[in-house]
């Protein structure tokens, strides 16, 4: 019982993270200092030194991307409402989206507002949805702005982007974030294109998390669709292996965090937003996401919560 | 045939589904995973039928001649 939590004990490369903790991980952060609660499932401050490990990580990403001539582009958390209707994200996510509303009444509704807070009756009817949803990854913000360009050159387009994204599934899992930051790199371009960055990626990616000594396994995954539907659209995307996740022990070595994804999206936003190429036939498009809160979490659960006490040869590559 | 009809006016598929092979694959035809779905709901639907899990996959829907094989044994066990 009074064993040192397992969280900190100092790891050799090869070691994985003991799999029960002595208290669960969220409760760990809280008392370290490295998350701060808010009340709120999944809605969580973050310490100087977990944003510095996030800043320093993203600086790592940042040296491939550069490398590769992305550009870069960094997108509110918000997007046009009628960008999500038409992403066809509520087909397939109703259950993560959310969305902005706001009060548009006059002195008698504003009345009538504060009265049902101060009864504790349901307010939200007097707030009507706004123009802007919550972003729910950070490239979709990307495809219309692509396709308003015109065509894709022939050497196709390669992205860097980051944002702050929202999807309504609070939990106790510090990996499940309600609001948490995703940076991705987005490849526009023929089939080829887009699967030879795919596999680049396949490749760099688990490369990068082990130079953090994290241990880490590649899978095959699928994206949380919704319903009966959503378990024949998950299938369909397994046999297909459009989705390939990094996973890395955080809350437990049993079921592994996916912290890095790597996704050929085929012409599916090529077809959905008319992004053409020049010769007239539909981009195809691909990308890298990182999720930079749990690729931080896993560092702090592999290595401890303080950050100066982490092996020299982390900090090495982290901090240079 | 009651399935040619629901991938015709759900516009399952970009292409006439009349000059579809029973044994065509849909999905070349550009099928969208999506409107894999909206089949799915459509013929459980129109057949009075729920697909098990063990059938929500890609093979179940992948022509008319699967969908059909998979329709008439879900219809017959109900019966």
């Amino acid at each position: 019982m009074n064993a040192v939590p397992p969280a900190f004990t100092p790891a050799e490369p090869t070691v994985e993270p003991v799999a029960s903790a002595a208290k669960p991980f969220l409760d760990e952060l809280f008392e370290t200092g490295v998350l701060i609660p808010s009340g709120v499932d999944g809605l969580y401050g973050r310490s100087g030194a977990f944003e510095e490990v996030i800043d320093r990580f993203e600086t790592l990403v940042e040296r491939h991307a550069r490398e590769d001539g992305a550009v870069k582009i960094h997108f509110p958390p918000a997007m046009p409402r009628v960008n999500m209707e038409k992403s066809g994200y509520l087909k397939s996510f109703p259950q993560l989206a959310g969305s902005v509303h706001s009060f548009m009444g006059n002195d008698m509704d504003h009345c009538r507002l504060l009265s049902a807070i101060a009864e504790g009756t349901d307010w939200s009817q007097f707030q009507q949805p706004t123009d802007l949803v919550l972003t729910p990854a950070a490239c979709y913000p990307l495809y219309p702005t692509v396709a308003a360009k015109g065509p894709v050159p022939a050497d196709g387009l390669l992205f860097d982007l980051k944002s702050y994204c929202f999807r309504h599934e609070p939990s106790k899992e510090p990996t499940r974030m309600q609001f948490f930051r995703m940076r991705e790199n987005v490849r526009i371009g023929t089939a080829e294109q887009v699967s030879d960055f795919r596999e680049r990626w396949l490749e760099r990616g688990p490369k990068l998390i082990r130079s953090l000594e994290l241990p880490c396994a590649l899978d095959v995954a699928n994206d949380p669709f919704f319903g009966r539907g959503g378990k024949l659209m998950a299938r369909n995307q397994r046999d297909q292996q459009l989705k390939f996740e990094l996973l890395i022990p955080v809350n437990s070595v049993e079921n592994p965090t996916a912290c890095l994804s790597f996704n050929y999206h085929q012409d599916h936003f090529g077809t959905l937003w008319g992004m053409e190429r020049e010769d007239g036939e539909k981009a195809h498009s691909a990308c890298v996401g990182f999720g930079l809160e749990r690729i931080a979490l896993a560092l702090f659960r592999q290595h401890g919560s303080d950050v100066e006490a982490w092996p020299k040869s982390v900090r090495k590559v982290l901090w240079g | 045939m009651q399935i040619r009809e629901l991938i015709g006016s759900h516009k399952i598929i970009p292409v006439p589904v009349d000059r579809v092979g029973d044994e065509e694959d849909l999905y070349d035809l550009g099928m969208t995973s999506f409107a894999s779905v909206q089949l799915m709901l459509a013929l459980e639907e129109a057949f009075d039928i729920e697909f098990p899990e063990s059938m929500l996959n890609r093979k179940t829907f992948q022509s008319i001649a699967s969908i059909d094989r998979s329709v008439s044994e879900l219809v017959s066990g109900r019966a």
